[in-house]
């Protein structure tokens, strides 16, 4: 069997390895689950009712999917322009920290002023913190992987200090937490009655906007030519050095929106178990998607689903939640393969 | 016992037909090779002689049509059995391991995976002796990335023997080689088919066609346009056939000079690995005329090339730009400066191969209205312009929406042509425009050059193809290790004058007398 180029691929051919990753997901889930001793069946029809089964799976799946819509769209950004950001997560806590600084009595503003202003500080320092690897790397040709992958335990290290010490809410009992938000800095609800934020519309309308500025300004057409040659975009006097640059200070500033999301949106408060590696995940999100802002979306909601509804099988079953972990694993690994099958076809010999 | 005047046939390539979604790259193309013969396939680019050569090959698998060697039909789709069956090919681009040495990359794949040991002193001589018979000098023993481009095809050659092709098939091998190194290839070829080989010789080069070859087998459009003995053709006439119609190389005639439009004063640029830098160069380009820059392979070339481009800085010395020292420069003020830039390199500078050609003909003025406004693309105004270059520049593409790594590289080399050309500009630096095209391609992008020079623009032609060189420019200088010969009007020096300055002879003088 070889491989053989695809000259213009087709619809059917660029969706449709997806889709058969995901089926293929499935079924090795199913395996693994009858090697667990429960019947596959109930398993993926309870990860399914425990993702999307009923208004309060589905309300959890979508918070759940708030973060790693931010995130996905952060990796996206800086992958499509070949910034290889391995550190949304660190980017993640630089958002978080701010709203946990400023929105805990530090502004006594209304809410109208103050949740823009917390958002868009927040961006700020998540831009900062990508803009020191992406500044190594223009400058210096310092490799952004290292860099961005060790801020990231850098980063944790210093919110732990500082939730150990200056940020240490004085009524939290001695644990490591910041001191609640005041109401004015909470999201509101995205609708009235329902358990979900304002963060999951933010992140709707960021992935739209994300998508306008790939495909329409001229930004994007400078990020996606240093991303594809970055040879030829230099020859033909596009900025790389600055391209680079503004494609970090975008991915930061999305990542932490995560951040911003979760404190104001869902938390109340800053605490080191914040993120469950929302960062890391985002990498997975961007993949499946693509590296599509669209697909990111779709994307997210996959991977939230997989998580709350395994959380919600192992409760019922005893299936350990080690499942959705190695589901994610799965699908990353076949959607590589069905990357491959989209741009090549197999011919037999 | 094959007939005595009829040698008997060693390949025959039976109706094949391949089809690339609405392009037939092979129509029905019939072949037959016999024992002891040199084919010549010549084409243009895109005519299908690569298609053809990759289904033979096995790397294809064709629509219809079938492929037998020595008699025997060669299961389709499969290089391996195109290899046992004794059909070797040598590709344009090597397929060699750089950090590993000849005999390792000769013997590579000929033994099984994990076989004890190679039995290096059986593989050495074999090879020693495989050299010696077809006057292939190469050392077993030397790394592949310390050999030269002509040495590293002879591994290649070499590869193929080794596994005991009768069938030689050579895609373009003369594109890389000096004229020393062609006729040392010719030798080897000659003494191959003296030992009972075939070859099929894949060329555009037609006076090597003439040289090398028995019969000529012409393709256009997938199609087999002539087939005949090469006594009863000639070189016009190859020509002719290949394209479809007469073909007229530009004729040049003298330019007036005008004013320097661009001058170098004194430019140095450091030295970039094993690259020359520029060594205080004086050097001016004057309007309406080519001025052709002649010289050996990596002897200051690029860095010139780089500095006019806008790439490079001069770390020394004055650019002078229509009378006025530049003072900021980089690719986006060249461009702006209206000169044309045509790279050397037109797959890893030139073009990006997943943006389509709308996106490929605004690179250098995208953020320029009216494709650009306040940061806002304008998609529909882009593809009109690529709709114009493929119009007027004769693009050979289903439409500005292709990606253009589906490209040949003469179309691609049009579409840039078309993308610096639309501006009407002044300066133009072509390095190497013509490198791997096909004489329809070469003759449309001289005539496009003698036709800017004629409406006044100052021409910058770099080439290691003497020949053009001298074809083409109004004055020539040579470079050799970054320094700069006295500029030569046209037909004051012999080619073998010229090669006395590109060997590096003739520079102190000057410059004690300057």
């Amino acid at each position: 069997m070889r491989l053989e180029p695809v000259a213009n691929p087709t619809a059917l051919r660029t969706l449709a390895p997806p889709a058969l990753a995901i089926a293929a997901t499935v079924v090795i889930a199913s395996l693994l689950a009858m090697l667990a001793g429960a019947n596959p069946f109930s398993v993926l029809g309870l990860i399914l009712k425990g993702a999307f089964g009923s208004k309060f799976a589905l309300l959890e799946t979508l918070n759940r999917a708030t973060p790693l819509i931010f995130t996905g769209l952060a990796v996206a950004v800086a992958f499509r322009a070949r910034l290889w950001n391995i550190g949304a997560e660190a980017q993640l806590y630089a958002g978080a920290l701010v709203v946990a600084i400023l929105g805990a009595g530090l502004l006594d503003w209304p809410a109208i002023l103050l949740l823009p202003t917390m958002a868009i500080l927040a961006m700020v320092a998540g831009a900062i913190l990508l803009l020191i690897p992406a500044l190594l790397k223009v400058r210096l040709g310092v490799d952004e992987v290292v860099t961005t992958l060790l801020i990231n335990f850098i980063f944790l290290l210093f919110v732990s200090m500082l939730l150990e010490g200056p940020l240490k809410d004085p009524m939290g009992m001695g644990w490591p937490k910041s001191a609640r938000l005041i109401d004015e800095a909470r999201l509101p609800r995205l609708i009235e009655g329902l358990r979900l934020h304002w963060g999951f519309g933010l992140a709707l309308i960021s992935a739209v906007i994300v998508w306008v500025i790939g495909t329409r300004t001229t930004l994007g057409y400078e990020m996606r030519a240093v991303g594809l040659n970055r040879n030829a975009a230099e020859f033909a006097g596009i900025p790389v050095g600055r391209v680079l640059i503004k494609t970090a200070l975008l991915s930061g500033g999305l990542a932490a929106l995560a951040g911003f999301s979760e404190v104001a949106g869902l938390k109340g408060n800053l605490t080191l178990d914040l993120s469950p590696g929302f960062g890391y995940t985002g990498i997975i999100v961007a993949m499946l998607a693509l590296l599509n802002p669209l697909g990111v979306v779709a994307a997210a909601l996959f991977v939230a689903g997989i998580f709350v509804g395994a959380d919600s099988m192992s409760r019922a079953v005893g299936v350990p939640t080690y499942l959705a972990d190695i589901m994610l694993a799965t699908a990353l690994l076949l959607m590589v393969v069905a990357i491959l099958l989209t741009r090549f076809r197999v011919v037999r010999e | 016992m094959p007939d005595q005047t009829e040698a008997q046939v060693v390949l025959r390539l039976d109706n094949i037909t391949k089809t690339f979604g609405a392009l037939t790259a092979n129509d029905a193309v019939s072949l037959t090779l016999h024992k002891g013969e040199v084919i010549a396939l010549l084409g243009e680019n895109g005519a299908g002689k690569t298609t053809l050569m990759n289904i033979l090959f096995g790397q294809y698998t064709a629509d219809s049509g079938g492929v037998e060697v020595m008699g025997a039909p060669l299961p389709p789709g499969n290089p391996r059995a195109a290899l046992d069956a004794g059909v070797g090919m040598v590709h344009q681009h090597f397929t060699l391991a750089e950090n590993m040495t000849v005999l390792e990359n000769v013997t590579l794949g000929t033994r099984p995976l994990f076989a004890p040991g190679l039995n290096r002193a059986a593989a050495r001589a074999r090879i020693l002796r495989l050299a010696q018979d077809f006057k292939l000098s190469v050392d077993p023993d030397a790394r592949i990335a310390a050999l030269s481009v002509g040495e590293r095809q002879r591994v290649e050659i070499l590869k193929a023997l080794y596994r005991d092709a009768r069938i030689l098939i050579l895609d373009e091998p003369t594109a890389v080689l000096t004229p020393q190194e062609t006729n040392d290839l010719f030798e080897t070829l000659r003494t191959a088919v003296a030992l009972g080989l075939s070859i099929i010789f894949i060329s555009h080069k037609l006076h090597e066609v003439m040289a090398i070859s028995d019969r000529v087998v012409i393709l256009r459009h997938g199609k087999v346009v002539h087939e005949g003995a090469i006594g009863d053709t000639d070189r016009h006439d190859l020509a002719a056939r290949m394209v479809g119609g007469e073909v007229s190389a530009p004729k040049a005639v003298p330019g007036v000079a005008g004013a320097p439009l661009l001058a170098l004063r004194g430019v140095s640029t450091p030295d970039r690995g094993s690259a020359p830098g520029l060594k205080t160069l004086d050097f001016s380009l004057h309007a309406g005329q080519i001025t052709g820059l002649a010289g050996v392979s990596g002897n200051g070339q690029s860095a010139l090339a780089d500095l006019v481009g806008g790439m490079t800085r001069p770390a020394s010395g004055a650019l002078v730009l229509n009378g006025a020292d530049v003072h900021h420069w980089s690719p986006r003020t060249a461009v702006r400066a209206g000169i044309a830039r045509i790279p050397e390199d037109r797959h890893k500078t030139g073009t990006i191969a997943d943006f389509d050609l709308s996106e490929n003909a605004i690179l250098e003025s995208y953020k320029d209205p009216p494709f650009s406004r306040h940061g806002w693309m304008n998609w529909r105004a882009a593809r009109a312009f690529a709709q114009r270059i493929i119009d007027s520049y004769d693009v050979r593409c289903p439409g500005p929406g292709t990606r253009i790594r589906l490209l040949s590289g003469g179309n691609m080399q049009k579409l840039i042509l078309g993308r610096v050309m639309e501006g009407a500009p002044q300066i133009i630096l072509a390095n190497q425009p013509v490198r791997g095209l096909d004489i329809g391609a070469v003759n449309y992008v001289h005539s496009q050059l003698l036709a800017a020079r004629d409406r006044g623009a100052a021409v910058l032609l770099i080439s290691e193809d003497l020949d053009e060189i001298m074809a083409l420019s109004d004055v020539i200088h040579v470079i050799s290790e970054g320094r700069l010969s006295p500029p030569f009007a046209r037909g004051t020096m012999s080619p073998a004058q010229l090669g006395v300055w590109m060997a590096g002879h003739g520079f102190e003088e000057t410059a004690h007398a300057s």
